[in-house]
């Protein structure tokens, strides 16, 4: 079920995958992560602009995600060895994937792939139980933030007092 | 599942005399920037922000809070835990002057340096410093900026809304000139 912008939306169940997350092929996926929220960034490429760096921006804000014991797992279709990188450069310490191969494939469906051959900037929060509760696609050049994020953890919370688990 | 929920860029923190402020108290215009004293578009932005202040001096104040990004600038926590020691001595936007004018020179060695130009203690404030005395202060200003839809550094928000345009003198004054009431 995906909305007028093509993103995945609220009430799906999150389409199961693994990805590549380190250069000796270990595969990540958030299936791998039940019981705890699970926050999917895709976002273009790596390597776009210093300071304004969402992924950079995300590590920073890593104690927040955390107070929720949320997992972060972000998504762009570059190699493993971009990403690795990429993380270093930026002190990234949360898993990349790489949907390099078949490129694109996790962002396609998730409704975040672009006709230029990127993710879009999407945003997919996954509850503990792994339906997706949250989404939002940004314009490519517009960092989202976490505020979003962080909103749609507060109200999984609220959620989950009313919804034993 | 309720309507999803927008990504929203406005200050959700409001202004209140715990803030750092500089300018008249009673501005009609508040300019709330989150910075890093290690961030190089931080320091771009300071002369400007400082010519806004002095060409609007009636109009407007500027708010300065902590957004240091520590897996980028692995001084900018330090710095603005020092900021916080001069703050804690009234001495805030001094030493607040001396990072943005010194960003080359942020290694402890300088640092100390800095603090004993501004003319403070500093033996005294790496003392408080290293056991993070005001680390929780940097952390309240850096929580409160990602709630708040703070993306990067330096963010604005010029009233509530969150500047989105680039930071040169002409832009701001317009964006300034644009909220005045």
């Amino acid at each position: 079920m995906t909305g007028p912008d093509g993103l995945i939306r609220p009430g799906t169940p999150a389409p199961e995958f693994t990805l590549p997350a380190t250069p000796d092929g270990r595969r990540t996926g958030p299936g791998q992560f039940r019981g705890r929220p699970v926050v999917l960034a895709f976002y273009p490429a790596d390597w776009s602009p210093v300071c304004g760096d969402q992924m950079a921006l995300y590590q920073a804000a890593m104690p927040e995600f955390e107070r929720y014991d949320a997992v972060v797992l972000g998504v762009s279709v570059d190699s493993l060895w971009s990403h690795r990188a990429f993380a270093e450069a930026r002190g990234v310490r949360f898993p990349l994937l790489s949907d390099f191969e078949p490129k694109g494939e996790v962002a396609r469906v998730y409704g975040a792939y672009t006709p230029q051959g990127q993710a879009g900037r999407a945003l997919v929060v996954l509850d503990p139980a792994g339906t997706v509760t949250w989404s939002y696609l940004s314009p490519a050049e517009v960092n989202p933030g976490a505020d979003g994020i962080l909103d749609a953890l507060d109200q999984l919370g609220t959620e989950r007092q009313v919804v034993a688990r | 599942m309720s309507t999803p929920l927008q990504v929203t860029a406005r200050l959700r923190v409001p202004v209140t005399e715990t803030d750092h402020i500089r300018g008249p108290l009673d501005a009609p215009v508040t300019i709330v920037q989150y910075g890093d004293f290690q961030c190089p578009y931080c320091g771009a932005a300071h002369p400007n922000l400082t010519e806004v202040l002095r060409q609007r001096q009636d109009t407007v104040r500027l708010v300065y809070r902590h957004f240091p990004i520590t897996n980028l600038h692995p001084y900018a926590e330090r710095a603005a835990e020092v900021a916080e020691a001069a703050g804690r001595r009234d001495r805030f936007w001094e030493m607040h002057d001396w990072l943005y004018e010194h960003q080359d020179q942020l290694d402890p060695v300088h640092l100390s340096l800095g603090v004993a130009q501004v003319g403070l203690p500093p033996d005294e404030i790496d003392a408080e410093v290293d056991r993070h005395a005001y680390g929780d202060r940097v952390r309240h200003d850096f929580t409160g900026g990602i709630r708040s839809g703070v993306n990067g550094t330096p963010t604005l928000f010029i009233g509530d809304h969150r500047h989105e345009g680039p930071l040169d003198l002409p832009t701001l004054l317009t964006a300034v000139d644009t909220t005045t009431p």
